[in-house]
């Protein structure tokens, strides 16, 4: 059967009076399992764009979507929800935990969900928030954690019921640099042994140290896939914290791609 | 799963439920006691001619069913004795008067004359009925009994303003009925020749040899389910007599018709309230848990299972609410005295409580219908 996730040039276009928008334009790319994946770019590039519809919870305007072979930009609503719920792992930017749940009971509700919280789950609960250092915090409830805490018990949510595909929407946007790195670094370390296909939007470029590939977005575009990983280093070394909104962080002669000069053709 | 997720938040956030459900008792302590109130007064004020031992109720023509303007005299109970399908008829004369008891406050009540064994005198649960027509023996109402202390073969004198003086007359208890009040009045029924001699009037003890007027005149007929063209047969037969059935004679009694409506205007829009109150509560509580919502079907939770959950905090709010209400009422109302006019109709509290579980789920419409429509979307920030 064929893993992992790929896209064929997936669109999301949206009407704005006569003006058409498009937020992503025939995007293709393609994550393995055990891969991690940075998606980087400038607000409004179509990177969270693509990442709904990644989760299946925007229908793209054109193209497909394969996850483990199904396509889903042709699910109905609800074949989608079901969808979300088992083959995919979500964090987010922010709230992300129930607020009455405990941390354990926020990482067995994807279990619950799915109607599959056995003992063996309940015991995959624990071991996955020991590992991720909430041993003595799995009573908590999210107010009782602290931010990095709380990322960590989505993490552990996001993988507990053995997704696909794990999608990470700026899971270190509230927290401070040493707490982002370790976090970014437990969660691709798992991601690669447990064999996901791993996904996450960040603007902080000193995360794709992590990655093993960064996807650059400029305009709905795909602006760039890096794979070098001295090239990675750089990035992520460079001091930049975001990717500039005005113009992509990337050399000369693919910025006149990007640009649109005559005689390039885009990276696709 | 919409249950767990409805009781785990119910139980973590418990003591913004319980606030809720307080409010939600109260609105039921409100609607119960209104509810409670207008069966009371309404009861006090029908009660006499709703049990009255007879199918129709015969008034004098013009007077707007007011028993205390009607005046029939015996000659009418000849006439009506004779209308085919006529069993029984009995006079019956309302006026007020006092019981006058050493150490009590006086007690107003109405005096009702009846002829004994005829419609108008009520069955008794203790003692004996009325056995002759110009003695003193009297029944006192339940009411009167528990507020006036007296038990069956007791003596008690009434007060009665006679020639503008104040007349004194000593009855003995022959036996007691269940509640009678009539016009709000807990009463005293005697035999009919008693009572025209006690009750206030011009001259003391009466007139003697002069007619004996009643105000009203019970009907029982032989086939009670043709009472309603019997009422127009009467009425053919008999001059000057407007004849009814029990339940139109109490709604036109002054005063109750009027009383009842703003009763009951009050009770609907303590349920009106009721319902306002829960859908603010929980719309707000939704807006509140948008975020959450469209995370929870980011993640894959379904429709059901977000709709469920609110539907179930819905009831389990409004259940809990009203059982505390009910049982706060049920406590206040054991410490009323027989005075206030506060009667619990197993019927009508029944009806109360339907209506206040109906108004979670109605006031709760919006809400849930507001967290099926969250985006996913939100999740991202994107909806």
């Amino acid at each position: 059967m064929e893993t992992g996730l790929k896209t064929e040039a997936v669109s999301k276009f949206y009407q704005m009076g006569s003006a058409t928008i498009k937020a992503v334009d025939a995007v293709s790319i393609e994550v393995c399992p055990g891969e991690f994946v940075a998606l980087v770019g400038p607000s409004g590039s179509g990177k969270t764009t693509l990442l709904a519809m990644l989760a299946g919870l925007l229908r793209p305007t054109e193209g497909g979507i394969k996850i483990d072979g199904r396509d889903v930009s042709k699910m109905s609503e609800k074949e989608r929800t079901a969808f979300r719920r088992e083959k995919i792992g979500f964090t987010f930017q922010a709230n992300n935990l129930v607020p009455f749940l405990t941390a354990r009971e926020n990482v067995e509700l994807m279990l619950r969900l799915n109607g599959k919280l056995d003992k063996a789950g309940k015991a995959r609960a624990q071991d996955l928030l020991e590992r991720l250092g909430l041993g003595d915090r799995m009573n908590n409830l999210p107010r009782q954690l602290s931010g990095g805490q709380q990322q960590r018990v989505a993490i552990a949510r996001a993988l507990i019921h053995e997704p696909s595909v794990v999608l990470a929407d700026e899971p270190t946007a509230s927290l401070d640099t040493e707490r982002a790195f370790q976090v970014v670094e437990t969660f691709s370390t798992i991601i690669r042994e447990q064999n996901r296909a791993g996904i996450m939007v960040t603007h902080d470029l000193r995360l794709v140290q992590y990655v093993d590939r960064v996807i650059q977005m400029m305009d709905g575009n795909l602006a760039r896939i890096i794979t070098d990983p001295d090239e990675i280093c750089d990035m992520a070394t460079s001091g930049k914290h975001e990717a500039p909104a005005a113009m992509p962080v990337f050399p000369a002669k693919e910025q006149a791609v990007y640009l649109g000069e005559p005689g390039l053709v885009p990276v696709a | 799963m919409g249950a767990y997720l409805a009781i785990k938040e119910i139980w973590r956030t418990r003591g913004r439920f319980l606030l809720f459900s307080m409010v939600i008792g109260l609105i039921t302590v409100l609607v119960l006691f209104v509810a409670a109130l207008a069966e009371g007064l309404g009861s006090g004020n029908r009660e006499y001619l709703q049990k009255l031992t007879a199918d129709l109720v015969v008034y004098q023509t013009g007077v707007d069913l007011s028993p205390n303007a009607s005046r029939l005299g015996t000659s009418k109970l000849n006439e009506l004795r004779r209308v085919d399908g006529v069993q029984a008829v009995g006079p019956i004369g309302v006026a007020s008067a006092v019981v006058t008891q050493d150490g009590k406050k006086p007690l107003n009540v109405a005096l009702i004359g009846v002829e004994p064994g005829q419609p108008g005198e009520p069955p008794v649960f203790s003692g004996t009925q009325l056995t002759g027509r110009r003695n003193r023996d009297a029944i006192l109402d339940r009411n009167t009994a528990l507020r006036t202390g007296l038990k069956v073969g007791d003596s008690f004198t009434i007060k009665s303003i006679q020639d503008a003086k104040e007349e004194f007359y000593t009855l003995r208890v022959a036996g007691i009925s269940d509640r009678r009040q009539f016009s709000l009045q807990p009463s005293v029924i005697i035999p009919l020749l008693t009572w025209d001699k006690v009750r206030p009037q011009a001259v003391k003890g009466g007139v003697e040899g002069a007619e004996i007027v009643a105000n009203l005149i019970g009907v029982r007929l032989t086939n009670p389910q043709d009472w309603a063209a019997m009422a127009k047969q009467i009425d053919a037969q008999v001059k000057d007599v407007q004849t009814v059935d029990r339940v139109t004679a109490y709604e036109a009694t002054p005063g109750y018709s009027a009383q009842q409506s703003t009763l009951n205007t009050q009770k609907y829009f303590a349920l009106l309230i009721g319902i306002l109150v829960i859908g603010g509560f929980f719309q707000i509580l939704t807006l509140q848990k948008v975020p959450q919502i469209g995370m929870l079907k980011a993640i894959g939770a379904s429709n059901f299972v977000v709709g469920t959950a609110a539907i179930i905090q819905i009831i389990a709010v409004t259940v809990f609410g009203v059982a505390l209400g009910a049982a706060v009422t049920l406590l206040l109302s054991l410490g009323f005295p027989p005075t206030i006019p506060i009667v619990f109709a197993p019927s009508a509290v029944a009806a109360s409580i339907g209506a206040l579980l109906l108004i979670g789920p109605i006031g709760g419409l919006v809400s849930v219908r507001y967290s099926v429509k969250v985006e996913p979307l939100t999740a991202l920030g994107l909806a």
